[in-house]
């Protein structure tokens, strides 16, 4: 097995705020290999896309910062330490050797420069090529993410372009230098499904082309169930559970995981009669400035014993060979 | 590309170029002293009359509004950069923030006229002076202004969006943010300009601005306030020339900014 391309050892971050500080990811690590995929799955206020955020050095400054845990991107045989490197050396790394896609396509762009000068931008600044070289590469790279006459479409401003084009345009910028590593912070979610398919089948199409690994945030248990090769399901800045997609999805051994699966709507071709109450979870997600301190999850669990409350509870080995982070996961 | 104008635009433009380039157009010396013809009221020799040394108005107007504009100009540039430069770093740079934005708050602080009146004093009194104290005076209303719009293009996701693609923070200024701000930047930049249209013109008309023997529309205004009740043609056409110049100014900059915006443009 290859060595991985990212690898995040015990990632915490902190927010500080008026009353302490809030530690909005706790012990976070994964690895990541090359032409993989790795999907972040969790509600709002998880920690998701604060975790992105870490990996890229893009925490709001002053008040987010890594508290603690390495995270290593492999570059050939050289190793980054993303976590440490000084703003300067981040700033090389940044859209050559990691880039990013956003959820919002319709505010990613800067609206007063046409899409093909912000990629050629990119190309210029990390691959050093001359103006007209970059421009050409901007041509192809949007011909590449599927926009159709990709010559007179450099010229377009963001505006004249719909969600789904801006959104193969971020992409393009996200692919211009040939990144090891993509981070897409849930960039279907603003779109609608039939674009989203487009997205998706796009995003995976150019990774089996490049060899680029992607972790995908997400909210959308069918985005990953389609892009995954693993899952790591995040509740209160925590891995709850981990594992292969197909073994999490369809055998769930963390009780949240199998909350989030059945508040899930009937899929539209099952022969559940309509108008259904939709199920939810019950109660809030934990807040984060006083976190119990055992199972983060125990008061919405169904299977909640006094137990839970002891102790912080670990990441242990599951049966399928991923991880969980519950005593009662073989009660689930 | 070529920005299509509306007609107001065109219009303005159209007027502070005749008035720029009016003075070639008069062809009459506006220093030109005739005792016989002090004070004529307006005739076919004398367009607009004549003033209390037997100047020609006409001239005088045709000149004064040149140099009024050329001033208004340039301190228009002047605190424009000035302002821009103070303004941007203030709104993207947190630390120097607090120091730049009480500096302004001082300086905003001073009654225009007041501030300009004492820089001339301190400066003394010639053309490029007035130009370098209209530009400090107005400099912190632009400043103001830009701060304003940088804080809020700097947290715009594209901005977001352009870090997370290695772009520094001088890229980040010059290429994502400024453009962004032109139309902010325009517009008040054609307001300095007419406000110091107006500042110049009341300076020297106080008697601080340009020495007094050169024709800018200001001094004519000031030097008729004698003649008034006999001689009302002394004030009424500089009067509207400078009416005239700061309307135009507006139409001009109102149009400038709506063909820079990409938005606006397409929805015309």
């Amino acid at each position: 097995m290859s060595r991985p391309v990212l690898e995040v050892r015990g990632l915490s971050v902190e927010f500080r705020q008026r009353g302490g500080a809030v530690r909005a990811v706790s012990d976070v690590s994964f690895a990541l290999d090359a032409g993989r995929t790795f999907a972040v799955v969790g509600e709002s206020g998880s920690g998701k896309s604060v975790t992105s955020l870490a990996i890229m050095r893009l925490l709001p400054a002053p008040a987010g910062r890594i508290a603690g845990g390495a995270i290593l991107l492999r570059e050939g045989e050289a190793v980054h330490d993303l976590a440490t490197l000084p703003e300067g050396a981040m700033r090389r790394i940044r859209g050559r050797l990691a880039a990013m896609v956003f959820q919002e396509p319709m505010t990613s762009l800067n609206p007063v420069l046409p899409v093909g000068e912000q990629i050629a931008e990119v190309v210029r600044l990390h691959l050093g090529r001359r103006h007209e070289e970059a421009a050409r590469d901007a041509v192809a790279l949007l011909d590449r993410v599927g926009i159709p006459s990709a010559g007179s479409r450099a010229g377009a401003y963001p505006h004249e372009l719909s969600g789904g084009m801006r959104q193969r345009v971020m992409i393009a910028i996200a692919l211009a230098c040939k990144p090891l590593l993509m981070i897409a912070d849930e960039p279907t979610t603003a779109l609608d499904v039939t674009i989203q398919a487009q997205v998706l089948a796009l995003i995976r199409e150019l990774q089996d082309e490049t060899g680029m690994a992607v972790l995908f945030i997400t909210h959308n248990l069918g985005v990953v169930a389609e892009i995954a090769d693993e899952v790591a399901v995040m509740y209160g800045g925590q891995f709850v559970e981990t594992g292969r997609t197909a073994d999490v999805l369809t055998r769930p051994q963390h009780p949240y995981t199998t909350a989030l699966l059945e508040s899930l709507p009937p899929g539209i071709e099952s022969r559940a009669p309509p108008r259904q109450i939709l199920r939810a979870i019950p109660g809030q997600v934990v807040n984060l400035t006083r976190p119990p301190t055992g199972c983060r999850f125990a008061e919405r669990c169904p299977l909640h014993i006094p137990d839970c409350d002891g102790a912080a509870i670990a990441l242990r080995d599951s049966a399928a060979g991923g991880g969980v982070r519950c005593i009662r996961a073989a009660a689930a | 590309m070529i920005p299509r104008l509306r007609p107001v635009v065109l219009l303005g433009i159209a007027v502070l170029v005749v008035l720029a380039v009016s003075p070639w157009l008069a062809g009459i010396d506006p220093l030109k002293i005739s005792v016989v013809d002090r004070l004529k009221p307006p005739s076919m020799r004398h367009l607009f009359g004549t003033d209390d040394f037997g100047r020609d108005v006409f001239a005088r107007v045709a000149h004064g509004a040149r140099l009024s504009l050329w001033i208004g100009f340039l301190v228009a540039a002047f605190a424009t950069l000035l302002g821009a430069s103070i303004g941007l770093a203030a709104g993207f740079f947190r630390r120097a923030d607090p120091f730049l934005s009480r500096l302004l708050d001082a300086l905003m602080a001073f009654p225009d006229i007041l501030l300009a009146v004492a820089l001339m004093a301190a400066f003394g009194s010639n053309l490029g002076n007035v130009v370098i104290a209209l530009g400090l005076v107005y400099a912190p209303r632009v400043a103001r202004v830009v701060r304003a719009a940088t804080f809020a293009q700097r947290s715009t996701l594209f901005v977001e969006a352009a870090v997370s693609m290695g772009a520094n923070d001088l890229r980040i200024l010059l290429v994502h943010v400024l453009p962004n701000i032109m139309p902010v930047l325009f517009v008040q930049a054609t307001f300095v300009f007419a406000y110091a249209l107006l500042t110049e013109s009341a300076l020297s008309f106080l008697g601080v601005g340009v020495p007094p023997e050169v024709p800018t529309l200001g001094n004519m205004i000031a030097a008729s306030q004698l003649y008034f009740d006999d001689a009302t043609w002394m004030m009424l056409f500089p009067g509207i020339a400078i009416a005239l110049a700061v309307l135009s100014l507006q139409m001009v900059g109102d149009g400038l900014r709506d063909s820079l915006d990409p938005v606006l443009r397409s929805a015309q």
